[in-house]
Order: structure tokens, then C-alpha cells, then sequence
């Protein structure tokens, strides 16, 4: 049994629900020793899931081994292996299960199986030192603005259609952008928006606590073909709209349950008007801002590994017969006894 | 003026107004949205809410009383009224209590939908139980008029994970009596059908475990 506190046992984390494969080592006391990440790049279109679960198997060897790599340690050293078991694209989530499940018992270790969003969380508080925040959960799969009460993260408020991220991406691909290696989506339309001047009227969509950005995005890409505002410029509005949706429901989430931290999360995180916005708000309620650093908002390896932990230190691990993969595993479905001990 | 709710969407202030215990409630500027949206959002949100809080009273729904409108400054002047948040209440009556506090609730909600009004963020914080043991629906900042079973469906899935989230401990019983209430205002069918929905709504939610 590995020593659960020392700084001598360690988790490999492996992370595939989706375009990215990471693996990652992080020290039992929370210390990120390597974070590798390879990230499929469809040709065109969205990501096709059996096309990125095939990225996946051709790059799994190489990223964990550069995770072993750089953390400078040896297999033997791993004292469990975490996985994402969902919620993902249920093809990429069995590669890195299978990847996940062939070590843990190569090497005779316990396997536990992590919940993407979950992982997310908490690989935020790790880095910010946030205890317990409203988390406004933002990327290409999910929007979730969440706050832990009795166990669990409890869902507050959720997009009733597409993720945030998402609605960038196709907006971004409909009005003909590209993504570059380092540059997704989201990073090309911000870097647009910021030279937009005109503000062009979109549908403005809160439903109570949920969120809606199907609408949106079609007003957007109209917007821009009926020339109602340079592209620029429907950048600019786009993200004005959205994220001022984002801000009132995060907001909405803070006034009601008055916790003392706002936390920002995932890889829509990464923007910079969206930051700001949240800032706002936080310092209006009294709140502490916290944003998960740029290298940990995107998939990976680390936030899988810590979470891993966290479980795994509440005696929570999977047999690997029973480790099957959850694709439309729910955040508040996840049992979280070692939040409260935090 | 003495600021007694810090809203996400707006300010409550108490008020002493030509001799009458008032509430102002001001929907100041966000600073986090540019001018343009946040004018479009508040004005939009100063009309609209009165209005709907009166068709709300025709309902047969309590409802505070309006005495003044200022779209340009953002403001409604309405009635101060006693009592309790639904919130604070909920989790500390008897159970009967509990259970006939629900009903009631659920039989105001299903005289709102009857008369086309979604009241668009049925939480427990937007009720206020008075010393007569009326529920007084507040806030309707964020209603639409509408008679399709959608938004109904949305209202009720919102109440829901407000009891779930919020009142967990009682959430399947409470729920279960506000869906009765309901059904005494909108009758059995009308109710199916909008509990069929909310089910759908839920499925459609991602990641649930039994869409598939």
C-alpha cells in the first residue's frame, strides 16, 4: 500500500475524453512533477471521436513516457493510476482506459477512475488554493456553474443546449478561421474580438440559473453574412453576449449561496475578457478570484492524477474488471467525501 | 435607503416613500457588460416586470403592489412585504407543514402556467411566506408570457434543482407535493404532459445516465 502522504508516492494520470491525450505525474502532497499532452487536429470539421481515439492509441506511448520523462522517475515508482472514466467521447475515453487499466495491473498498483469535470475542480483549488468556491466550469464539452454543498458538487446552473466552447468553435469554423497548434478557437476569435468597435444586437439567453447558447450562435454567424458588423467586430459581440451570460448566472450562483471564492476552470478559462468580467463580480460580492492557471484550464493529465488522489486517500479506487468507461457520467453524481475534510 | 438584497440582477433597497414602507428595487449598471447591452438588458428587464407582475395578480397569484416605474433611471417602487423567504422556512417546519407549503406553491406555479406566465427563476429566495400564510411571488425579472410547454417545463425543472440543490434533504418529497399543487390548478392531463417534459428536459441535460 503506498504511503498517502509522502512525497514519494506518486500518480500517473491519463486523460482522453476528448480532442486531447495527456498523461501526467503529480506527488501524493499535490506537486504537478509533468504534464504531457499531445492534441488531435481534425483536418476539418469537429472532432470525429474515432479519428481522435486512433490519435490517441498512435500517441499514448510517446506522451507517457515523456510524463515519466519529465517527472524523472521509473514505472516502479507510480503508486496508483488514475483515469478518466467520463463523462467524454466514449471511444477516446477506452483508449485511455485501456492504456490505464494494462499499467495498473502491469505494475500491480490500484486504479481509480475520475470524473472529467470533477478533475477540473479541483485541479483549479489545487492551483489557486481556493477551498470552496462557485466554480464556473467552461470549455468545449461542458458549462457548468457548480458549488459543493453535502457531498457533492451540486450543479446550479448549466447550459440548456451546446457548451460555451463549443459555440466558439462552430462560429469560428462557420465564418471560416482556422485553428493553429497553440491557438485554438477560442484563443483566434478573442484575439479578434479585442479589434472589434461596433456592437452588433445578439439574443441575449438566461433561463433562471441555465443558459442557452444555440441562438446565439446562429444570430452570430447570420450577423456576420448579412454584414451586419466586420468580423471583428461580431467577435467582439459575441463574446460580450455570452460571457455576460456567463457572468450574471455565476454571479446569480455567488449571491445565493454567498461562498467566499469565485474559481474559473477549464479551457474556455484561458480568456482574458472573461476573466475580467468574473473579477467584477467576485470583488463586488466580497469574494476571492481565483483562475486556474493557463497550462492546467485546457484536458490534462494533472487535474485526472490529483483528483485520482483525492479519491484514492478516501479509499475510493475501481477493480479493473469494473472500470468501465461512463460517457454521460453527471458531476453531482459523484460521491466527494474528501472535500470536506479538505 | 437601507440596501437589504444584493441580487445578481438587481438591488433591493427599503424605503420610506411618502409614508409607506416600500421596496425600490434598482437594476444599477453591471460593469462587467458594455453600455449598450447593459441598457438594452435593464431597460428592457424596468418594463417588462411590472407588467407581468400584474397579469400575475389576474391570475390569482400574490404578487407586491407597484406604485411607480422609471425605466430611464431602471427603478420600480413596489410594496414591502412581511414575511419570510421560502428558503429560510422550508427546511424547519413540521413536515405536514412542509408538505402543505409545497402544495401551495405548486398551486400558484400551475395558476402562473395556466395564464401563460413563466415566471423564469422559480428559486425558494423568490417566495416570501407572509404571517397570513399567503406565498407572495417576487422577482419576475427574468418572466415571459408564453403558453407552450417548453418554458413551463423549464420553469418547473428549475424549481426542482433549486429544492435539490438547495433543500436536498426534503427535495423528492417537496417536489413531489409542489407537482400536486399544480396539478389542482392545471388538472391531471395538462400536468402529465409537463412532467413528461420536465423528464425530457432533464434527459436532454447533458451526461444523464439514462438518455441513451
Amino acid at each position: 500500500m503506498p504511503d498517502h502522504n509522502s512525497a514519494n508516492s506518486y500518480c500517473l494520470g491519463i486523460e482522453s475524453t476528448a480532442d486531447d491525450f495527456g498523461a501526467a505525474i503529480v506527488s501524493f502532497e499535490g506537486k504537478v512533477l509533468s504534464n504531457a499532452n499531445d492534441t488531435y487536429m481534425p483536418k476539418e470539421g469537429g472532432i470525429h471521436p474515432r479519428e481522435a481515439a486512433r490519435h490517441h492509441a498512435e500517441v499514448a506511448e510517446k506522451v507517457l513516457a515523456e510524463a515519466l520523462d519529465k517527472a524523472e522517475i521509473k514505472p516502479r515508482d507510480i503508486s496508483i493510476v488514475a483515469f478518466s472514466q467520463g463523462p467524454g467521447l466514449g471511444p477516446c475515453l477506452r483508449t485511455g482506459a485501456t492504456a490505464a487499466r494494462a499499467l495498473a495491473s502491469y505494475l500491480d498498483v490500484p486504479l481509480v477512475g475520475v470524473n472529467h469535470c470533477v478533475g477540473h475542480i479541483e485541479i483549479g483549488k489545487l492551483a489557486t488554493g481556493a477551498r470552496d468556491p462557485v466554480t464556473l466550469y467552461v470549455s468545449g464539452g461542458n458549462t457548468i456553474v457548480s458549488a459543493f454543498e453535502a457531498g457533492r458538487y451540486r450543479i446550479f446552473g448549466e447550459t440548456l443546449d451546446i457548451a460555451m466552447g463549443n459555440c466558439l468553435d462552430v462560429f469560428a469554423r462557420a465564418v471560416g478561421l482556422r485553428q493553429r497548434r497553440g491557438a485554438p478557437f477560442g484563443a483566434v476569435v478573442e484575439e479578434l474580438a479585442r479589434k472589434g468597435k461596433k456592437f452588433v444586437s445578439l439574443p441575449y439567453t438566461v433561463k433562471g440559473m441555465d443558459l442557452s447558447f444555440s441562438g446565439l450562435l446562429t444570430a452570430a454567424v447570420q450577423a456576420f453574412r448579412s454584414k451586419k458588423g466586420s468580423l471583428e467586430d461580431v467577435c467582439f459581440s459575441l463574446q460580450e453576449v455570452a460571457f455576460s451570460m456567463l457572468t450574471e448566472v455565476t454571479e446569480r450562483a455567488l449571491a445565493h449561496t454567498e461562498k467566499p471564492e469565485v474559481l474559473l476552470t477549464g479551457g474556455v478559462a484561458a480568456n482574458k475578457k472573461l476573466q475580467s468580467m468574473l473579477e467584477v463580480i467576485a470583488d463586488e460580492h466580497g469574494a476571492r478570484f481565483c483562475v486556474v492557471p493557463l497550462r492546467l484550464a485546457a484536458d490534462n493529465g494533472a487535474m485526472i492524477a490529483w483528483t485520482g488522489i483525492l479519491a484514492y486517500k478516501s479509499g475510493m479506487s475501481v477493480p479493473v474488471e469494473k472500470s468501465f468507461v461512463n460517457v454521460k457520467w453527471r458531476l453531482e453524481d459523484v460521491y466527494a467525501p474528501w472535500v470536506e475534510g479538505q | 435607503m437601507v440596501l437589504i438584497k444584493k441580487g445578481a440582477e438587481a438591488s433591493l433597497y427599503l424605503e420610506n416613500w411618502h409614508n409607506r414602507k416600500v421596496i425600490m428595487k434598482r437594476r444599477l449598471p453591471k460593469k462587467y457588460r458594455i453600455p449598450e447591452l447593459d441598457l438594452m438588458i435593464r431597460s428592457q428587464r424596468t418594463i417588462h416586470e411590472p407588467h407581468i407582475i400584474h397579469k400575475a395578480k389576474e391570475a390569482g397569484v400574490p404578487t407586491p403592489t407597484i406604485f411607480m416605474v422609471d425605466v430611464a433611471e431602471a427603478n420600480i417602487i413596489m410594496e414591502f412585504v412581511e414575511g419570510k423567504q421560502v428558503k429560510e422556512v422550508l427546511d424547519h417546519v413540521s413536515p405536514e407543514e412542509r408538505l402543505n407549503l409545497s402544495s401551495l406553491i405548486g398551486r400558484m406555479i400551475g395558476r402562473l402556467h395556466k395564464h401563460g406566465i413563466i415566471h423564469g427563476d422559480l428559486t425558494t429566495s423568490n417566495m416570501i411566506l407572509t404571517p397570513y400564510g399567503k406565498v407572495v411571488f417576487v422577482d419576475f425579472g427574468l418572466s415571459e408570457r408564453s403558453k407552450e410547454l417548453e418554458p413551463k417545463g423549464v420553469d418547473l425543472h428549475l424549481m426542482k434543482r433549486t429544492l435539490q440543490s438547495t433543500h436536498y434533504k426534503h427535495a423528492k418529497e417537496c417536489f413531489k407535493a409542489v407537482m400536486s399543487g399544480y396539478a389542482e390548478a392545471v388538472g391531471k392531463e395538462a400536468t402529465k404532459k409537463v412532467t413528461a417534459k420536465i423528464r425530457e428536459i432533464e434527459k436532454r441535460g447533458r451526461y444523464v445516465a439514462d438518455r441513451g
